[in-house]
């Protein structure tokens, strides 16, 4: 017998409006007709039309994708690898400075790490001469060193869950290391692999101040497009943006829960019609 | 040629290239960025491209940036204020996630998904529209600002009558907009912690007679100490090096630490002080980062007898 928590559910009610008041009160304003972006003047969609014709808007969002892809794809594979490192290798030399090497971009303030990869390009500009502008190359290489750590975290979980003992059977039964990351290791961690894929992705996508260190004239990524018109103040054109960004973020994270709970769903069937079939 | 490195890559090279690549692209691009800032921190500020150097008529090492820390009263300032700003954030949100991660554990399941998926959410929109989202409230226009000032209006004298309340750009909006991003940040590590705690205890103390509130002090708030000092530094450590939040809805006139290195770095082009403001954060950070590193492995674990 447990009485019902009263003051803790009004607390969570009260959260999950603090939560979501913002993000609706902005979509509302998307549709204001008014160009002062708080006083309500009217139902009307031009700021989406003004939004879809803006050719800098495709450009950045163009620029931020391209980027995302390739700094999501390199994290993701020297993530796992730094991830299988510290939940296979045990000891090897310099493991604590491996290991604090991993952990240390999760927690280092975004300013310091931006601005240090910047001295980082401008001093081997000077000395190596590359690279000699920055942009795409830069901002992604910067990308893929914050966003690895966190592939690393998601996959070094995953792989002290998972069953040794699948990798050590192949490997007794003479299989080469290859082989055995190929053909089981890496099969059974995918579903973390993918996951922390989305989430170097994302990041990446996000990612304000270390883009605005690293990147150089001319190349703004969608968030520094946001980020030179919001510091100017309220506009009604990003709160058009902004809707669509929910509606796209919430359509995708649904349907992953869909696909997600779907696939449990067939995996826990598949599950029982084999231990029936054992029976 | 081709299979030597071929023996040796299925050999020993299998270990070599796995812990390799990864090291080598971390001591690239992270470790020796961090060693330039650190030696840029000791060097002087110079009319030079790169605008930093040794030697000269300084001595060879100058701790010029770590004395004007201590002495000009900027940095003093502004480390203040983000302590004090973050510090205050991280209570906040612990008044108002610690609830909520509790209540997360006695809904029914179904709820229980739904809901942490809307904690979530938020989180893979963009940080920069939900700092936005803000500043669309607190302007002076807008109708919660409206609703703000017709309570305040109400419930004060008609002399200190205001037609709105200046909420932007201050502490206030910082702090404001600090809780709404981290809260997530303090309510996924504390519901991971509680929801590990046994129940068992709980009814075990209550069957002894104590009384709701008892047993939560008693028995639940104990054992969910790891996850409120890992959510706690989870929020406290990002919120102190802010750059984004302080920059949109701050006072402008007193900067937090963050905005200073930025400043200092960008407009002023002073690399040496920027870097030594950089490492006094870092060395400030070191203690809440090893609070962090302690405990988050605890709660994650729960609490195993």
């Amino acid at each position: 017998m447990r009485r019902r928590p009263i003051f803790l559910i009004t607390v969570m009610c009260f959260g999950f409006a603090f939560f979501y008041i913002p993000i609706l009160s902005m979509m509302v304003y998307s549709f204001n007709g008014s160009r002062l972006a708080t006083v309500w003047g009217g139902f009307s969609t031009k700021w989406y039309v003004s939004l879809l014709s803006n050719k800098q808007v495709g450009a950045a969002l163009l620029l931020s994708l391209k980027i995302a892809v390739v700094s999501a794809t390199a994290a993701t594979i020297l993530g796992t690898m730094a991830g299988i490192t510290l939940a296979r290798f045990r000891r090897f030399k310099g493991r604590t400075l491996f290991s604090g090497l991993v952990t240390a971009p999760l927690i280092m303030p975004e300013v310091i790490t931006g601005i240090s990869s910047l001295m980082l390009f401008i001093l081997m500009a000077k000395f190596l001469g590359w690279p000699s502008s920055r942009g795409f190359t830069t901002v992604t290489l910067a990308h893929i060193t914050f966003s690895m750590v966190f592939v690393t975290t998601i996959i070094q979980s995953r792989m002290l869950q998972a069953d040794r003992a699948i990798e050590e059977a192949a490997m007794d039964l003479g299989s080469k290391p290859w082989a055995v990351l190929f053909d089981i290791t890496l099969p059974v961690i995918f579903p973390a692999i993918l996951s922390g894929w989305l989430l170097a992705f994302t990041i990446s996508l996000d990612d304000v101040v270390i883009t605005s260190f690293t990147t150089g004239p001319g190349n703004t990524t969608l968030p520094l497009l946001i980020w030179s018109k919001v510091k100017l103040g309220v506009t009604p054109d990003i709160n058009a943006l902004a809707t669509l960004t929910v509606l796209v973020v919430g359509a995708g994270v649904a349907l992953a829960g869909y696909l997600l709970n779907r696939s449990e769903k067939r995996r826990d069937a598949d599950a029982r019609l084999a231990y029936r079939d054992n029976d | 040629m081709r299979n030597r490195i071929a023996t040796w890559l299925q050999g020993r090279g299998y270990r070599g290239v796995i812990i390799g690549l990864p090291y080598i692209w971390l001591l690239l691009f992270f470790f020796i960025p961090f060693l330039l800032v650190l030696a840029i921190s000791f060097g002087t500020r110079t009319p030079t491209a790169p605008p930093f150097g040794y030697g000269g008529e300084h001595p060879w090492i100058s701790f010029v940036g770590y004395s004007r820390l201590f002495h000009d009263d900027l940095y003093i300032r502004a480390f203040l204020v983000s302590l004090s700003n973050a510090a205050t954030a991280t209570v906040l949100c612990l008044l108002l996630g610690y609830p909520m991660s509790l209540a997360l554990t006695r809904v029914s399941s179904s709820w229980r998904n739904i809901l942490l998926m809307l904690v979530i959410l938020p989180f893979w929109t963009s940080f920069l529209l939900r700092v936005y989202a803000w500043m669309g409230l607190m302007g002076k226009n807008s109708w919660f600002n409206a609703l703000l000032t017709d309570a305040y209006n109400l419930l004060t004298p008609a002399a200190w009558h205001l037609n709105n309340i200046p909420m932007m750009h201050s502490n206030f909006a910082v702090v404001l907009v600090m809780v709404y991003t981290y809260l997530p940040f303090m309510i996924l590590p504390l519901y991971a912690n509680l929801e590990r705690l046994d129940p068992v205890l709980d009814e075990a103390a209550m069957d002894l007679g104590s009384r709701p509130f008892r047993v939560f002090l008693d028995v639940t708030l104990p054992q969910s100490v790891p996850g409120i000092i890992a959510g706690a530094m989870l929020v406290f450590i990002p919120a102190a090096g802010e750059l984004v939040i302080p920059t949109l809805v701050g006072d402008a006139s007193s900067p937090m630490i963050g905005r200073v290195i930025a400043d200092e770095f960008s407009s002023a082009s002073d690399w040496p002080m920027a870097a030594s403001v950089a490492i006094a954060l870092l060395l400030l950070m070191v203690g809440p980062m090893m609070l962090y590193t302690h405990y988050q492995s605890k709660a994650e674990a729960g609490d195993e007898p």
